[in-house]
């Protein structure tokens, strides 16, 4: 018998090859080819008046040095505007190389090619750049101001506007007999992978091909976008994603104007030509997130049920809108959670800034969403002296209500109906696991001994797996090895290890002989992407339907060669046999061979499939009308919409009465991602979101200073939480099958994140007793909020604001 | 974030470096653990035309513990430093800051004396140097020549070492034997720079909870611009061990003089500063 291999705690496949340092990553290839860098802007806002190059092209190994001007055909224009939405006013995009204006410090303005990185630098440090300043427009307070703009022909520096209602909430508000409103903030973060981004290019001036390698998180949106913006038929571009050491959302942008211009220099050099991105480079010349300022006002009864919920949030898009709206649109639309606002009524502004881009990082505007909602959920709580989990479920959509349409569009331009989900479930099995109904015991014992403790809480609904497509390419081998190939693209989540589970399950052979490959165009040329937690949901079922129509396949073949019906037949370890008559067999690599008739033998077990074997019956065409020859299928998933994941938090925190430093005691995790393929992955994928959660809860932040330089630019002072700051988590699940798919999954991947910024916000408020509306919080600042709310006691005799 | 290019000398003796340094020094840089001088080389803030290489010098990798002091040759590890028991039972204090210094990979590299040289206030060595009124032990073209640690230090990474000589040791002098220490501080993540750090040595006559401190100093990190030994023992003197050091905040907040950054206000760290100095006070003598 073979063991189900799904839902089983497997063993990433990966693994050994990447903890023993075999991985092969952006930089371990092209060791022959010349290396770039890039005079990049110094200034937050200028207008270039001259370059000077000639110091630069005389040192020895510099091999050409390219401006703007150099650029030729579609690769002069603009980048492309990759989601374009109704509500964008105001689309604009940067160029490759800067043409004249110059809108964040990082942006590309020089390209130097030389023998090694270390001349490229030392020719990039000789370049002059003169330029005219013009006054930056730095945060999102100055940047909706709107008195100095940060493209002339963007008023108001306003990128787009979206409304957004569903119920009427004017009415509903003035109803209701209580009203509060809410202003919070929340800044900006980066993903920050380890490895940063990366391209090397390969033109073969022979066959007119161009060979792209990037650490992506789209090989086939870096193929289209290069052959358009270099003018190569499509089929002469291909693109692979090799080991990725991180992405987080920021390699789902793309063309990065690094994966236009490499190749673009390679083809024009006629040499392979290869870019690494320094720290330094991540940090000011990609992408952040996070950055919003937030009005909430929400109407409810005395039972704490909402009524009415108007929220106006100003989104920091940075200094150019490539990616569209697509993280204000989540922000909107994921900021419900699982709750029924009865009337709900969303504006957004997103705003222009002369800084660093932003694009979707692990949770993509859900964070702040869910921080909204859930500091308005405690606000209620505080106004009515309620318990904040009572308040929380007397506003749960249940699960008799599901499927839930929340009445508004999501991110995929698609209906925000949750198709499933136990909300009350999950809140009494966090409320079990932090010991929710005990705490108030353990404070008061904390308190008597000087110790300041809080318990919060957060919760959300991630809408993952959204479409178009992605497709599954199932064949096997006439030596029985099974290859997987789906085009997203990996960057380690142990998508080699889940879809083998799955297609080994589906074609009942041993996991050992599935190998799967992602992110190769070679291999799928159809594809979208890795985001939005939609690795599993998307590619595991279309691998499953792959596989399926290959063990369709397999079986129409042994049972003509038993002569028995493909209703008796089995497969199990990799061996087709009649059901109880497990002698009448027949191994799926013969079969392999018996779907190829061949006219060659290669090998002893191809001369089955040769023309004078017998094999065939001489009166049928080898190969059938419908048929294809060989053991393969391939198959699409395409989903009406998008699947809702969701969990719960809790977070007990200490603060010190004296220093304000904030310390994680215990963490805990209610998670609900439907059928789960793989428990270990899923807590790893867990594991790993908190840690990023913490970090943006509690240390990280793009410290710019007024005139738009980033002051943090290093892991020295970026703080991205080590093991010694992320807290042991402990995790509970929950199993609500996705009825959407065949295989009932929902996504994992951006779970952890999600939720940690409004928990830790709401732990600190309940250690404190006043609400924290500024996230993240330092110790600093936390110690100054309490030294600005002393003064103000001591000044004046206002009451005590609700926690 | 690749360096300029430049020189590598890897002189073999004592002799060989004094002789490289008096060449270039002027126009070079001594190069120990690497762990502060290659990220500024990296990124291209300094750009000096020579390396002198100290880490084949034989000879430099030697800890001596005396009955008076401890002696770090120039190219003992951090790391080396911290695991070394005998300087450990004579001197704690090592010990109890190099705990906080960076973490391990750093701390297998860089070395002691090199975070010395490099005078960054906030360093902990540097202040355990003070604290301890190390002698530093000078090498140069002129010959030996030894400064006491007081007046090593002159700004923030700055020192009266000139650009040709080299800090061959650190004589770390012991305390005496009823002198008891700690250091404490306070790093937004464990193992980074602090926002404020103490090491304090706090002189104490008898036993048990009869004991009553005689007297006390504490050195600071990352709360002034060089290191500085603020003498408690005006407030401290004569208090038994259970104390809540009345009257330590005024005169910490008064002797140091923090400066603000991305990371914590100047009056935060001035209380974090003080508060950390009281829980130090204590945590030596309990
Ligand atoms: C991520 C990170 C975190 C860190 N955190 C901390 C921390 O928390 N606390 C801390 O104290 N340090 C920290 N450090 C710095 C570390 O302790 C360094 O090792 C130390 O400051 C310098 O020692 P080094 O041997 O590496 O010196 P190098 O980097 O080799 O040299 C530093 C400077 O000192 C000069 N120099 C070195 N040795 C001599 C000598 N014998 N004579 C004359 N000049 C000399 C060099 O010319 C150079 O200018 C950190 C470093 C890193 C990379």
């Amino acid at each position: 018998m073979s063991t189900r291999q799904f839902g089983q705690p497997v063993q990433r496949k990966e693994d050994p090859r990447l903890v023993t340092g075999n991985g092969r990553y952006l930089d371990d290839l092209g060791q022959d080819a010349y290396e770039v860098a890039f005079v990049r802007s110094p200034h937050a806002h200028a207008r270039i008046t001259d370059i000077d190059v000639d110091e630069a092209v005389e040192i020895d190994g510099v091999v050409a040095v390219f401006t703007h001007e150099d650029l030729d055909g579609p690769a002069a224009d603009r980048l492309p505007l990759l989601i374009p939405h109704p509500s964008i006013e105001a689309g604009r995009t940067g160029y490759p190389l800067a043409k004249d204006e110059i809108n964040h410090v990082g942006e590309a303005i020089v390209m130097v090619v030389a023998r090694d990185r270390y001349l490229a630098e030392d020719a990039a440090q000789r370049i002059v750049v003169t330029y005219e300043l013009l006054p930056p427009v730095v945060g999102i307070a100055k940047s909706r101001d709107g008195e100095l703009l940060v493209h002339d022909d963007a008023p108001g520096n306003v990128a787009a506007h979206l409304l957004q209602e569903v119920g009427n909430v004017e009415p509903a508000m003035a109803a209701a007999p209580h009203t509060l409103t809410l202003d919070l903030e929340i800044e900006r973060s980066a993903c920050m992978p380890m490895e940063g981004k990366g391209v090397l290019a390969h033109w073969d001036s022979d066959e007119q091909r161009m060979r792209i390698h990037s650490s992506t998180q789209t090989t086939t949106g870096v193929r289209a976008a290069v052959a358009a913006k270099l003018a190569l038929p499509l089929a002469q571009v291909e693109c692979i994603a090799p080991d990725v050491g991180g992405g987080f959302g920021v390699k789902i942008m793309h063309p990065w104007p690094e994966e236009v211009l490499i190749p673009w220099a390679s083809r024009r050099l006629n040499h392979d030509v290869k870019w690494t991105e320094d720290r330094r480079e991540h940090f000011t010349s990609s992408a952040h997130e996070r950055g919003q300022l937030q009005t909430v006002t929400v109407g409810f009864d005395d039972d704490g049920r909402l009524l009415a919920l108007d929220v106006k949030f100003w989104h920091d898009n940075g200094a150019y809108l490539p990616y569209g709206v697509i993280v204000p649109i989540i922000t909107a639309t994921q900021l419900l959670g699982p709750y029924k606002p009865q009337n709900y009524r969303v504006e957004f502004w997103s705003m222009y800034t002369n800084t660093v881009l932003v694009t979707p990082y692990r949770g993509a505007g859900r964070p702040q969403g869910c921080y909204a909602m859930e500091r308005t959920m405690d606000a209620i709580a505080a106004e009515l002296g309620l318990d904040r989990t009572e308040v929380r479920s007397r506003n749960f959509i249940q699960p008799e209500e599901m499927p839930y349409d929340q009445g508004l569009l999501f991110q995929d331009g698609r209906p925000l109906k949750y198709d499933s989900g136990d909300f009350p479930a999950s809140l009494a099995k966090l409320k079990a696991l932090v010991g929710w109904d005990d705490f108030p015991a353990y404070k008061k014992e904390a308190e008597a001994q000087g110790r300041k403790v809080g318990l919060g809480i957060g919760c959300y609904v991630e809408g993952t797996g959204v479409g178009p497509y992605e497709g599954g390419h199932v064949h096997v081998e006439t030596s029985g090895r099974v290859n997987v190939a789906t085009g997203l693209t990996t960057q380690g989540q142990g998508h080699q290890t889940i879809l083998a589970q799955i297609v080994a399950d589906e074609l009942g052979v041993s996991i050992d002989d599935v190998h799967v490959t992602t992110g190769d165009t070679r291999r799928m040329p159809y594809a979208v992407g890795t985001f939005a937690s939609r690795g599993a949901v998307m590619s595991g079922n279309a691998v499953a339907l792959a596989a399926r129509a290959v063990r369709a396949k397999a079986l129409r073949i042994a049972a003509d060669a038993l002569e028995v019906s493909e209703d008796d037949l089995q497969i199990e370890d990799g061996t087709i046999s009649v059901k109880g008559a497990p002698h009448a067999s027949i191994a799926l690599s013969t079969v392999a061979v018996m779907s190829n008739p061949l006219r060659y033998a290669f090998d002893e077990s191809a001369k089955a499939a040769t023309q004078f074997a017998g094999t065939y019956d001489p009166d049928k065409p080898p190969i059938a009308d419908d048929d294809e020859p060989g053991l393969e299928g391939k198959d699409f998933y395409s989903p009406t919409q998008a699947t809702f994941a969701n969990g719960m938090h809790a977070a007990i925190v200490e603060t010190d009465p004296v220093t304000a430093e904030i310390k994680i005691l215990r963490y805990c995790v209610v998670h609900d991602c439907g059928t789960v393929v793989n428990p270990m992955i899923v807590e790893g994928q867990v594991h790993g979101g908190v840690a990023q959660g913490v970090g943006g809860a509690l240390y990280e932040r793009m410290a710019y200073d007024e005139s738009g330089q980033l002051l943090n630019a290093s892991f020295m002072d970026f703080l991205i939480p080590y093991a010694s700051e992320v807290p042991h988590i402990e995790t509970d699940h929950l199993e609500t099958p996705s009825p959407l798919n065949p295989l009932g999954i929902k996504g994992a991947g951006e779970a952890g994140t999600i939720p940690v910024t409004a928990t830790i916000a709401s732990a600190i408020s309940d250690a404190e007793g006043f609400a924290i509306r500024s996230m993240p919080i330092s110790p600093d600042e936390l110690w100054d909020l309490r030294r600005q709310r002393a003064l103000a006691a001591t000044s004046s005799s206002t009451p005590e604001e609700p926690a | 974030m690749k360096p300029a290019p430049f020189v590598h000398h890897s002189p073999h003796t004592l002799d060989e470096a004094v002789e490289t340094l008096r060449e270039v020094g002027h126009d070079g840089k001594v190069l120990a653990g690497g762990q502060s001088l290659i990220p500024v080389l990296n990124m291209r803030l300094a750009q000096p035309a020579h390396l002198v290489d100290i880490n084949r010098v034989a000879g430099l990798d030697t800890i001596t513990v005396t009955d008076h002091f401890v002696r770090v040759g120039a190219t003992v590890r951090h790391a080396a430093l911290q695991r070394h028991d005998d300087a450990y039972a004579v001197l704690p204090v090592l010990r109890q800051a190099l705990n906080n210094v960076a973490h391990p990979a750093i701390r297998n590299r860089g070395t002691t004396v090199g975070s010395i040289a490099h005078a960054d206030a906030a360093g902990e060595m540097p202040s355990i140097a003070v604290l301890t009124n190390a002698v530093m032990e000078v090498i140069g073209p002129k010959g030996r020549r030894e400064v006491a640690a007081g007046d090593f230090f002159e700004g923030p990474l700055q020192t009266v070492l000139e650009a040709d000589e080299l800090l061959e040791a650190v004589r770390f002098a012991r305390f005496g034997p009823s002198t008891r220490t700690a250091f404490l501080e306070s790093a937004r993540r464990h193992g980074d720079y602090a926002l404020a750090g103490v090491g304090v040595a706090v002189d104490v006559e008898g036993e048990g909870s009869d004991a009553v401190v005689r007297g006390a100093r504490a050195a600071y990190v990352s709360v002034t611009d060089i290191p500085v030994v603020i003498d408690l023992t005006e407030v401290v003197a004569g208090q038994r061990i259970s104390s809540s050091w009345d009257g330590v905040d005024e005169l910490v907040q008064a002797g140091i003089a923090p400066e603000a950054d991305i990371h914590a206000s100047s009056d935060y760290r001035r209380v974090l500063a003080a508060e950390l100095t009281r829980r130090a006070l204590t945590g030596a003598v309990s």
